[in-house]
């Protein structure tokens, strides 16, 4: 019985029935909401979601208020990148693919630089580093157009690739794959739960904290970067800071999923079923026939329902 | 020879330490001095008496909105919707004057209102991140959500045009001098009696060790709470400098002042984690953003490179907030 308690209150068992409650919901709301094709629509939405939330992901798992604010401006700067580099040709794929990685890492590093060796709280650093690019985006923007997605990337992100699901859809279940592969079965990913839940044991054990952490860091950018190339695909062309909304939602889908803030507890899975939820609340929200303003107060109070079933803190005890 | 060397530096850096113990906000002031001096070589008209008013009725409401911020990091919490609270706050009261006239009456009424308003947002905040125990970042950012879907309720579109004898007050002069001055008077008289409180101690110790704080007898809950009031109160003030400055109502007004509140936060010397920090410096950051924007303009960078700057100064300054605070913590 205690099992089957325990069960039920996995952060990944919540979202899954959430899940399933908000596909009825909008099925009832409107007809035809949780028919395949919609559904296929919001998982891409949310696989974009999803693989910022990856990044976000590791840097929270790594403990000391982990946080990266910066990740909304490394979209955005990537979707332009991306744009500028292809520029409609398939030819230029690679490389785009190539230099959106690079950017992301780079900016990535110096968010871990900052963090470990100057001792910044990773809040104040990646916040800082959000001005920078959004200042970065505004002189790319100005200095040249910003491009267009080649064909093969929007084939790849909207038109069903095998089985009938999109290559997105594919490449967000391999980032699945790599992260529990990563996080469960390799020296790397239990150093990184092991820095997230006692950075000073780890360290005695050890870990080399603050390279670990710089990585952790730089992953995030290339998530980040990689999410905004596919958005680029996504949408066709990039235009002005069309990744700041992914800022604070990756880390809500990280939440939702069930990782704490504090660090050292959670993992992938949960975030996943995570950002589906948040992508079909946002579907349901979209297809509902209220304005604007009636949209963001739902949403504000349905997120604010949905927090008080995960990781609320724990009572003061004398 | 090593020791000798060594002696006297120990002493005065073991000063420097005491001065900054005492007084935190002392890097951030050094920093707003230097900026003020470089704006002066740049563009000598920027020191004058009508430019430093005009920054002043400019960044007031950012100044008030750090505060606002402040009390709450006090306490180890942080509030994402200030900004939100402020456009709320905006849009209700201008919608107010409109409809009631606009007179002197509709005014003061108005902004009693606002008042109430910003204290009831700092209670939702307050309940959910306290009494539900929720994340303070994920919790206020939907929390802002919320308040942001209200002021677009109440003014779809930004346009409605404040009363004349609103905005001409609070741009205008009051016994030959600006209003922003008495303004600054009365904040600071009023962050002098919040600072002898007993609120602002109870915050700190909170911030610094909640369990602590808990097992010394302290209403943990019923303290974070009051912080997130007072931190609604203070956004609703700086509502009525924007709405004095802007002259108008826009729901969407105070969406990118909220990370440039933490930002002023850290920049005035308080740490994000809690229990060290001063309101004073919080005003002085704020003061720093405003005169790093307008140095970069000052100094004659092009248009487009302009945010690039102001960012990037922002962080390097954000940086070297984080390092002195460091070196001034017990």
């Amino acid at each position: 019985m205690s099992q089957m308690i325990s069960f039920v209150r996995q952060p990944v068992v919540v979202a899954l029935t959430l899940i399933v409650v908000l596909l009825y919901l909008g099925q009832l709301l409107s007809p035809g909401f949780a028919t395949g094709g919609q559904i296929l629509r919001l998982l891409i939405v949310a696989a974009l979601l999803g693989i910022v939330a990856a990044g976000q992901n590791v840097v929270i798992l790594g403990g000391r208020e982990g946080i990266d604010l910066s990740v909304g401006g490394v979209v955005s700067l990537s979707a332009i990148i991306a744009g500028n580099v292809m520029n409609g040709a398939d030819s230029g794929i690679l490389p785009a693919i190539a230099a959106c990685l690079a950017a992301g890492a780079f900016f990535g590093l110096l968010n871990g630089l900052g963090v470990t060796l100057l001792r910044i709280p990773p809040l104040v650093m990646t916040l800082g580093m959000l001005g920078v690019l959004q200042g970065l985006l505004v002189v790319i923007r100005m200095g040249i157009p910003s491009g267009q997605a080649a064909p093969a990337l929007s084939r790849f992100v909207t038109q069903p690739l095998v089985f009938g699901l999109p290559g997105i859809i594919w490449l967000w279940i391999a980032v699945g794959l790599l992260m529990a592969f990563m996080l469960h079965r390799t020296v790397f990913g239990h150093r990184i739960y092991a820095i997230g839940s006692n950075e000073h044991a780890a360290y005695m054990a050890g870990v080399p904290v603050r390279p670990m952490r710089i990585a952790l860091f730089a992953i995030s950018g290339m998530f980040a970067a990689l999410a905004g190339l596919c958005l680029l695909g996504y949408s066709g062309s990039s235009f002005a800071n069309v990744g700041e909304q992914y800022t604070l939602t990756s880390i809500i889908a990280v939440v939702f999923g069930g990782t704490s803030l504090a660090g050292g507890k959670g993992g992938y899975t949960g975030t996943m079923a995570g950002a589906v939820l948040l992508v079909i609340l946002q579907g349901i929200l979209t297809t509902v026939n209220i304005d604007e303003s009636g949209r963001q107060m739902v949403f504000g109070a349905t997120l604010l329902l949905l927090m008080t079933f995960y990781g609320r803190g724990r009572a003061m005890r004398a | 020879m090593a020791e000798i060397a060594t002696g006297p530096t120990s002493r005065c850096v073991g000063g420097v330490r005491r001065l900054l113990e005492r007084y935190p906000f002392l890097p951030a002031l050094a920093i707003v001095a230097a900026l003020l001096l470089l704006n002066g070589f740049f563009s000598p008209a920027s020191l004058s008496y009508r430019a430093l008013t005009g920054l002043l009725s400019t960044y007031m409401a950012l100044i008030l909105l750090s505060i606002a911020q402040t009390y709450v990091v006090y306490a180890g919490d942080i509030d994402l919707s200030v900004g939100s609270i402020l456009s709320l706050v905006n849009v209700t009261i201008i919608v107010l004057m409109e409809r009631w006239g606009g007179g002197a009456g509709a005014v003061l009424l108005s902004l009693a209102l606002g008042l109430l308003l910003g204290l009831a947002c700092g209670l939702v905040n307050g309940l959910v991140v306290a009494a539900l125990r929720l994340q303070a970042i994920v919790a206020t950012f939907a929390t802002s959500i919320f308040f942001t879907g209200l002021a677009l309720y109440i003014l779809p579109v930004a346009g409605t045009p404040a009363p004349t004898l609103f905005w001409r007050t609070y741009g205008g002069r009051l016994f030959g001098l600006p209003f922003v001055f008495y303004i600054l008077a009365v904040l600071l008289l009023l962050l002098f009696m919040l600072a002898r409180t007993r609120l602002a101690a109870q915050l700190l110790a909170v911030g610094d060790d909640r369990q602590a704080a808990y097992q010394t007898g302290l209403p943990v809950v019923s303290v974070r709470i009051r912080g997130y009031l007072l931190c609604g109160l203070f956004a609703a003030l700086a509502a009525f400098c924007i709405t004095g400055d802007t002259a108008s109502g826009d729901p969407l007004v105070g969406g990118k002042m909220t990370l440039y509140s933490v930002a002023a936060v850290v920049l005035g010397g308080s740490a994000l984690a809690g229990g060290w920090g001063t309101v004073v410096g919080s005003l002085l950051g704020a003061l720093t953003i405003g005169l790093i924007n307008s140095l970069v303009f000052f100094i004659g960078t092009p248009s487009e490179w302009q945010n690039f700057m102001q960012g990037l100064a922002i962080l390097i300054v954000l940086m070297a907030g984080v390092l002195a605070g460091r070196r001034a913590r017990p």
